[in-house]
């Protein structure tokens, strides 16, 4: 099992704590906003994810969990 | 030989009176009534119509999403046209309301809605006048009620899920999706949204069947379609062609260029620049714009001529769709603003790496937002960077390009900038 990391971009404010907490997936750009990394989180690193996701002030990360044998398939936004 | 052909166009006044209702159907034909719903999606799908708003996705695909959804439907027209280079659709509700409003009915039917709203920008007064007054001549439709609705003058208010907010009286701004549209619209009823244009097209399929639509354009690329053309050329406006016609032979039914190209913006203020040798090797369809790197789009082409400043324009468009921003995602206000600003530095000559920074910041606005405002002004700007090496190369040495800004590009200018 894994998982992807999805932001909603009109709900973020760029409080910027998903990239303290999971940069592995998440870096900030030059304006402090989220640029995350869609690629398949293993699930050794998920419990940072699912920090993050936590900790968004505004609620804007999610957490979609990938069926093993469905990697590919595409993520809603 | 004139390029254009009348269909949607069809007779109009030349003193830009609007066609009234006996003079529509003395053009037209009667609205038949007998088509059943299955039948007319079936006409639809075999016509290969794609939407005229600029996305180019399969209308007959469209149409069967919200038909198949259950509960009350909704169809609305989309008739803001919030880009300052195109006049297209604001050209059918002030011509010939009633082919839109034709291609309405026929929609509500092949979904079977019940409610259809006709959407238009509180700027465009006129057109609001004339599809009021066309739709007391018609009467109500049965077992359909349909409304005009006016619409704060925005750039993104044209976006659908924008325009659904905007119908209901609050702020013009995207909402994020899923849900799309044909699941939760307007009053979260299924909704299926579609460019005048496209129905208007639907009220000419109906009446002359999939077959005659397909005698003009290209086997991809069917049918005609209304493109807006300005700057260089003697006589600007919009012209109704065949997809496929040689970007040459419109901008010579226009009477030609008034002063040797530079380039040539395809598709607006999402589209693309093409240098002018290019461009005017294509063909009006997505199939050979495509291969040079364009975008058709909505059909809203500019001719720069030699002798402008390039950096100028964009400049200016920088700023206006930076402002017309939603305000909503931060990489989109931020970045857009930073672009723009940056942008107007190289315009004066008085940056010496703007480019190389807008390109970095291209890439982070790219993608990120909750629409595609973003990534079309991404497209616009970057295209700009390539097309205009030459003059971006001299700007940056601190030299001016010999071109002056001729002012050819329109934007609106809005009474104060928005706070993000």
């Amino acid at each position: 099992m894994s998982s992807r990391l999805h932001v909603n971009p009109i709900a973020c404010d760029g409080h910027g704590l998903c990239a303290e907490l999971f940069p592995e997936r998440v870096s900030l750009d030059d304006w402090g906003y989220p640029i995350v990394d869609k690629s398949p989180i293993p699930g050794r690193l998920e419990p940072h994810a699912r920090r993050a996701v936590d900790a968004c002030p505004v609620l804007a990360l999610r957490l979609e969990q990938l069926a093993a044998d469905s990697r590919s398939a595409a993520a809603p936004l | 030989m004139s390029v254009s052909v009348q269909r949607l166009l069809l007779g109009l006044h030349p003193d830009g009176h609007p066609l009234d209702s006996d003079e529509h159907l003395h053009r037209h034909g009667p609205l038949s009534g007998r088509l059943d719903r299955e039948s007319l999606l079936d006409a639809v799908e075999r016509s290969e119509l794609r939407g005229r708003g600029g996305a180019g996705f399969p209308t007959a695909l469209k149409l069967r999403a919200v038909a198949g959804r259950r509960g009350r439907k909704v169809v609305l027209a989309n008739g803001v046209e919030g880009e300052p280079p195109s006049g297209k659709d604001k050209v059918l509700l002030r011509y010939v309301p009633h082919l839109v409003l034709d291609g309405v009915e026929v929609a509500a039917r092949a979904v079977g809605a019940d409610q259809a709203i006709v959407a238009v920008s509180q700027a465009a007064s006129t057109e609001l006048a004339v599809l009021q007054s066309a739709l007391r001549e018609r009467g109500r439709p049965e077992r359909l009620e349909i409304r005009v609705a006016s619409v704060p003058h925005t750039f993104v208010a044209g976006e659908e899920t924008a325009l659904i907010n905007a119908v209901a009286g609050g702020p013009p701004q995207p909402t994020a999706t899923p849900p799309r549209p044909f699941e939760r619209g307007i009053d979260g009823k299924p909704t299926l949204v579609q460019n005048v244009e496209t129905l208007a097209q639907l009220a000419l399929i109906v009446r002359h069947g999939p077959a005659w639509f397909r005698e003009i354009g290209t086997r991809d690329e069917p049918g005609s379609a209304l493109v807006t053309l300005s700057g260089a050329v003697r006589l600007p406006g919009v012209f109704e062609v065949p997809l496929g016609t040689p970007l040459r032979e419109l901008v010579a039914e226009a009477g030609g260029t008034t002063q040797p190209p530079r380039a040539v913006l395809i598709g607006g203020y999402f589209g693309t620049w093409l240098d002018a040798r290019t461009a005017f090797a294509c063909d009006l369809s997505e199939a050979s714009l495509g291969a040079a790197g364009a975008l058709l789009g909505a059909r809203a082409i500019a001719v720069l001529p030699e002798g402008s400043c390039a950096l100028a324009e964009v400049a200016r468009v920088s700023r206006f769709l930076a402002d017309e921003s939603a305000g909503q995602c931060g990489p989109c206000v931020y970045g857009l603003d930073s672009i723009a600003q940056t942008m107007g530095s190289l315009s004066l000559a008085e940056s010496f790496d703007g480019d190389l920074r807008i390109r970095r910041w291209l890439g982070q606005v790219e993608g990120r937002g909750g629409c595609h405002h973003p990534d079309g002004a991404a497209r616009f700007i970057r295209s700009a960077l390539d097309v205009f090496a030459d003059e971006v190369a001299l700007h940056t040495r601190g030299q001016r390009c010999p071109g002056r800004d001729l002012g050819l590009l329109p934007i609106r200018s809005r009474p104060a900038r928005r706070a993000a």
